[in-house]
Formats: structure tokens, sequence, C-alpha cells
């Protein structure tokens, strides 16, 4: 208890900050907020994998996160039939080329020695192959991108409930992580870096473009629920009984029938979408406890204790008689597949997918500050600065809009600076995160939480 | 004449840009490898700091575009630069002395300072979006085209037009002037010399009475003087948008370690590399086509390799490729 006095001490101030925005903004922002620190909980998880334990470096968390955004997109959509028939065949046939291309180039290299011909084999076979299968689906994407474009344009998914995304889009982002991390773990940690981030950049160009596929910048919204919606709730009469007991004392307090009555209707508005934030919020702490327990357990295992050893030494750890390559490879999935099921989860709330809106900024910069305030190593660190930073990132708007109030508050309202300041609030956040970033690399460079490896 | 035809066709929309482009390119990708080189860790606040050196540039400009001071038909931007300099560098500094230096002086890995260097990413990007905000600003004035598509086309009698704007031979030429005095610099003086040998090896350096202290600011000096011209010269051609800048670091990174990362003649060249691909690769050639082939075999399609949404991907799959093939880069890296 005594050992881990701090890190309930900062879990409790972070639950106390966000019920204070409860009571002093809205219950409802404080909801979205804690489900969206939940989320950024899991890809810090994810993160902290790879970086605490291991010491590699993903800057490619952005396109891990849209391939678990996509797989919630192709799990449940309701398939597309016209546009099925219209270009299916020469999407499957061309997908079915793409693997016999691949099969081809791994026979070449398994069976051939590594010589100048090689290579040009190797070449020819991917050029080749990319020009035929350019040939067969160039007709099937533009007959499928024909089908009704204003509303699908694509093929759709399987229609299936979108919680099984969750997993699929585990499976999406390790089966990415699998080929980059064959491709680029070889890399130092910088070149490792800038290759990850580059690579999700690719991935987001493609999701962007393929309008097939991912119906592109077009987004595809009013993607299915696992919660109940609002409309329905409204009507229902468990939860207008349960509004009511809810806020018996202040109804009571109206004399009026009719004025009870829209205070009734009022309450229920506001709380049915508390009520399904509230399911949201029950789905992701499920995810969030799930993964943290499995990700302690590991962490205290033989298997945690050599992937520290690998981190802290490599050369020694190899020299033991460990797998470096093949260790780095497993983290490197796995901490991409769970940033994956965080990409579905993020989808699944939001209910739209948007590709635009992935950016390095928001969906790797910022989780790789969140890892490194909390504490890269812990996990209970992890998940504590993907509360903080994100609360810090939502709230930092009003805080520094507080702040340009109290610094300018000697100038006139109509004072230029005071209203370009005011015009830039929204960037302090930025500011913020950055002064919070070096101020905790140069002071506390172990995070919040810092890592604590006890021998039992 | 078809075949100039198609000659003017591929050099007005594909080699003129693609120069401009790949001399912008070039000027990041230098600055990357500088501090690659000598302060030894990848910066990834580079396409910030561009952004704060134009901004210098800009306001500059506005100041003097306010007075009545203008360039003639150039544009005043090129005045603004030595003030924007000056400001870019002393921004510089004061990072070093308060961020960096801690880190040197510990001797930090390079993944530490890669990770700090994000920090100074987001308060470089927050310091450029209050002061200047984050849309989008011109900043161009004087002449705009040394050769128009229409009078290119009345003097030679050709289809084919030729339109060569301002900022592209500003920035081609800055650019070499730039270019080769660094290059004379780092192979000539004495300095120049000691910093290349900082970078080679760094304890043989300290033996043999090298201050690294000034070495390290003269780097810093140096990629102010790179980062303000690379910016503004980018802004210039095309247009001024914090954003777009923070994007470019990644083309620029790709050029730097294409060229070897630590060479700066191959970043120099890999801005080149970089451009020169993703254009070529992104251009659809059905017009060169129909000049050069005979009638009967002119292609339907746009005869587009990549779609031009593609344009990054482009240059991240050459990187990616370096990387696998030549991780040292297409010039041997790590030594200035």
């Amino acid at each position: 208890m005594r050992k881990n006095l701090n890190v309930i001490a900062a879990y409790s101030i972070m639950m106390g900050l966000i019920i204070l925005v409860g009571i002093f903004q809205s219950w409802n922002i404080a909801l979205s907020i804690f489900n969206l620190c939940l989320i950024s909980a899991v890809m810090t998880m994810g993160a902290n994998i790879q970086w605490g334990y291991a010491g590699l470096i993903n800057f490619g968390i952005m396109g891990f996160t849209a391939l678990g955004g996509l797989a919630a997109v192709l799990i449940s959509v309701d398939p597309v039939q016209e546009a099925w028939s219209a270009g299916g065949f020469n999407i499957l046939s061309s997908f079915f080329l793409l693997i016999v291309v691949v099969l081809a180039v791994r026979y070449v290299l398994k069976n051939y020695k590594k010589s100048k011909n090689r290579s040009y084999i190797v070449a020819t076979i991917i050029i080749l192959g990319i020009i035929i299968i350019r040939f067969i689906s160039e007709p099937g994407i533009e007959a499928i991108e024909e089908v009704n474009p204003a509303k699908t344009g694509f093929l759709g998914g399987l229609g299936l409930p979108i919680i099984f995304s969750w997993i699929i889009g585990a499976l999406f982002a390790g089966g990415l992580a699998f080929v980059i991390g064959k491709v680029a773990l070889g890399l130092r940690a910088d070149y490792l870096a800038i290759a990850t981030l580059l690579i999700s950049e690719i991935v987001i160009a493609i999701i962007k473009h393929e309008d097939w596929l991912t119906r592109g910048v077009k987004n595809v919204i009013g993607l299915k629920r696992p919660a109940p919606y609002e409309v329905n709730l409204q009507q229902t009469d468990w939860f207008i009984n349960l509004v009511e007991k809810f806020n018996l004392s202040k109804l009571n307090m109206i004399p009026d029938l009719a004025e009870r009555q829209a205070a009734l209707n009022q309450f229920v508005i506001e709380g049915s979408s508390i009520f399904v934030k509230l399911c949201y919020s029950g789905l992701f702490l499920v995810v969030v406890i799930i993964l943290l327990i499995l990700t302690q357990k590991a962490l205290y295992s033989p298997w945690g204790r050599m992937m520290r050893a690998i981190r802290d030494n490599e050369e020694a750890a190899n020299a033991m008689g460990k797998n470096v390559v093949k260790q780095h490879l497993l983290i490197f999935v796995l901490g991409s597949a769970i940033v994956g099921i965080a990409g579905a989860m993020l989808v699944t709330q939001d209910g739209l997918f948007t590709p635009g809106s992935y950016r390095p900024l928001r969906y790797t910069f910022l989780i790789w500050v969140m890892v490194i305030i909390g504490g890269s190593g812990n996990n209970f660190g992890a998940i504590l600065g993907g509360f903080v930073v994100w609360f810090l990132w939502i709230e930092a708007a009003p805080i520094g809009l507080y702040l340009v109030n109290l610094t300018t508050a000697g100038l006139d309202d109509t004072h230029f600076l005071k209203v370009h300041l005011i015009e830039s609030v929204p960037y302090f956040r930025f500011l913020m995160m950055g002064i919070g970033l070096l101020l905790i690399m140069r002071y506390r460079p172990k995070g919040i939480l810092p890592e604590k490896i006890e021998i039992k | 004449m078809d075949f100039v035809n198609a000659l003017i066709l591929l050099l007005n929309y594909i080699f003129v840009p693609a120069l401009a482009y790949g001399s912008q390119l070039a000027l990041g990708a230098i600055f990357v490898t500088l501090i690659y080189g000598i302060l030894r860790f990848a910066n990834f606040a580079t396409g910030d700091m561009m952004a704060f050196g134009t901004m210098c540039t800009i306001l500059f400009t506005w100041y003097f575009q306010s007075v009545g001071i203008s360039f003639g038909v150039l544009p005043t931007a090129l005045i603004a630069i030595p003030f924007a300099i000056v400001f870019m560098i002393s921004y510089m500094l004061v990072i070093d002395k308060f961020v960096f230096k801690y880190y040197r002086a510990n001797k930090s890995p390079p993944v530490q300072l890669a990770m700090v260097s994000i920090g100074v990413m987001f308060v470089t990007q927050a310091v450029v979006r209050i002061i200047i905000g984050p849309s989008d600003r011109r900043f161009f004035d004087g002449e705009k085209f040394l050769i128009k598509a229409g009078e290119f086309k009345e003097i030679t009698g050709l289809n084919e037009g030729l339109a060569i704007k301002s900022t592209q031979v500003i920035t081609i030429i800055v650019t070499l002037i730039l270019v080769s005095t660094l290059f004379w610099f780092l192979n000539k003086t004495k300095t120049g010399k000691s910093m290349r040998a900082y970078s080679d090896n760094e304890d043989l350096a300290l033996l043999s009475g090298i201050d690294p202290k000034k070495i390290v600011m003269i780097t810093w000096i140096i990629a102010g003087i790179l980062a303000t011209i690379g910016g503004t010269l980018y802004g210039l051609d095309k247009s001024y948008k914090p954003f777009t800048y923070f994007n470019n670091m990644l083309p620029i990174f790709a050029a730097a370690i294409v060229g070897g990362i630590g060479n700066p003649f191959g970043a120099f060249l890999g801005g080149y590399v970089i451009a020169f691909s993703e254009i070529l690769l992104t251009y659809a050639y059905r017009k060169f086509f129909m000049y050069v082939l005979p009638e009967s075999m002119e292609p339907d399609g746009l005869v587009q390799l990549l779609s031009t949404d593609y344009k990054f991907a482009v240059s991240f799959s050459i990187l990616v490729i370096v990387l696998l093939y030549r991780p040292s880069g297409i010039f041997k890296g790590k030594v200035l």
C-alpha cells in the first residue's frame, strides 16, 4: 500500500480534476474527456510496451491508429452489393495477384543465392506485378467509385457489430507492424523513428486516396454503435423513470406540472447523452483494465525481464542466447496491435471515420508526450500520462484564456495585443505540451511515475 | 518541331519546378545533416524552425513594405532575410542554451535529444502560431515572371509555352551561392575544417584543441542561415503556412537520409533526388507522348505512374528502399 502511495495519489488527483470539470463545466464535457483519456491510455500502453519495455521508437502510431479505424469501417458498414457486383471480381483477382507476387518474390529470395541477377529478377517481378495489378484493378475501382458516389462509392464492409473491429483492428495494425518490423527494425534508433514516421504517412496517404476501400476524404459517417442511441433512450420508459428518480429532489421543487414535465424532458435529453457516454466509458474501461492486467503480468514475467535486459544491453542479452531480432519484432507487433485497438475504439466512439483528420502531431507526437510525461516503462505511469496530457490538451484553451486575461488585465479590451492573444488561445496547448515535455525531460527524465522494478 | 515541343513541356512542368523544389529541400536537408553530424541528433523541430525563420522574414517584409522600402523587381523579402537571420540565430542559440546544452553536457543518447527536439517542436509551433497565426500568408512582391508562357510562345513560335517564375530563378541562384559558400567554408577555412574534424571524431578533435563551444555555436549560426533562407525561398515560391512547413520536414528528412545523413554534399544532392522523383513519378505524360509518338500510337489514359496524391509517398518509399539497401545513404554518411 505504502509503496503505491504516489500512484494512488496521482490517480486520485486526476480523477478529482475530471470531477471538478464535471461540476464546474458539465458532466458531458467531463465524460467525453474521460473517454478520450481512456483511449489515449490504450495508445500510450501500446507505445509504452515498445519504448518502455524494449526501447524501440515507433513514430508510426498515427498509421496504426488509422488502420484500427479502417477496421472499424470494414467490419461494421453494411456491404454495398451493387459495388461488389460492379468491381468486386476485379478487386478480388488483383488481391489474389498481389499474394502471388509476394509469394513469388519470397520464393526467389529463398531459393536463389544473393546475386545481382536475383535482385533484377525480384525487381522485374515486382514491377510487372504492379503493372498487371493496375490494369486489372483500374476498371474495377472506377466501377466501384461510380456506384452512388454521394453515399457509398466504396465496397462497404461486412456488416458485423462494430465491437469485433477492436480485435480486427489489432490484427490489421499487428500485420502492418510485422511487415514494417521485418523491414525496418534493424535500423538504428533514430533512423527507425524517421522510417516509421514516414511509413505512417504512406499509410495515411493510401487510406486517404483509395476511395474504393475507405471512401477517402469523403469520410464514412453514421457507423453502428455498440451503445444505445440518444433518441431511442429518450423514449424508453425505464430510462425516463431512472432520470426522474435521480433528479427527484430538483423536480419536487417545481410545483407546476407543465413546468415539471418540461424540466424532466430537459433532464432526459441531458441524461441520455451522459448515459451513452457512460456506456462507452464502461466498454473502454474494460479494455483498459484487461490490457493493464496483461501488460503488468508480462512486465513481471521472465519474458518481461528478458525484454528489459535486451533494452538495457542488447549485446549482453544477445550473448546470453536471447534472440534480440525476434523479440524486437514480437514486441513491435504487440505494441502496434494495442494501438490498433485504440484506433478502432476511437472511431467507434466518434461514429465516423475521417481519414483527413489523422495528423502526426495529434496521433504520434502527442502520444509520445503522454508516454514520456507519464513515465515510460511503467504502465500506470503511461496511463496517467494519457490522462494528464489529454486533460491538459482539452483544458488548455480555457486555462490559456484565463492566463491571457490575467496578464493583459491592464490593457483595453480592444487593444490589438489583447485581441490577437485571445484569438490565438487555441495554440497555447502546443506551448503547454512543449514546455511540459521539456521540463519533465530535464528535471524528471523518468516521468511522473518512474519505472520501478521490484525483484520478487 | 514536335520533339522541341515535348522538351519544352518537360522543362516547363518537370525540370524547372523540380529544380526549385529540390533546392528548397536541399537547404533544409543540409540543415538537418549539419545538426545530425555535429550535435548528433535527428532534429524533429526542423520544419518548425524553418517556419520560425520565415515568419521573421515575413514580419520584416511587412515592415519594409509599410515604410515603403522595396527591392525593385526583386521581392522585398530578400532585403528582410539578413534581419530575419539575426532573429533566427538568436532564437536558436537561446534554445540551445536552455534546452540542448544540458543534454550535450550530460552526453545523453541521441534518442533523448530527439525527444527533446520534439518538445522544441511543440514550443516553436506554438510561438509561430501565436505570433503570426496558422493561416496562409503571401508576402511575394516584385516581378512575378521572368518568362511568361505567352511571350515565350510568341518569340519561338512553338505550341508549348515555357513559364519561368522569378522565384524559381531566385531560389536556384541563392541556393547555389549559399551552398558553394558553405562548402568553401567547410573545406577551406580553419573553422570549417575543425567542424569536420569534430563531426568525424569528437574526442580526437577535443584533444587537438578544438573548442567545442565555438563549434556548436557556429553550427547553430549556419543552421539558422540555412533554415531562414530555405524557408523563405519556399514561402516565396509557394506560400507560407506553418502546417505545410511542419509537413515539409518529412521530405527534408528523406533527402538528408537518402544523401547519407551527416554528409552535406549528399544532402544537397538528396534534395534534388527527392524532388525529381516526386515530380517525375506523379507527372501525367499524356501530352508528352502525344508530341513524341505518331498519331496512331497516342495513349488513351493520362500515362501517370502514380496519382499526385501520392507525392509524399514517393519520397518516403525511396527513403525506405535506400534505408534497406544502403543504410548509410547514397553517399557515405556520418562525416561532414
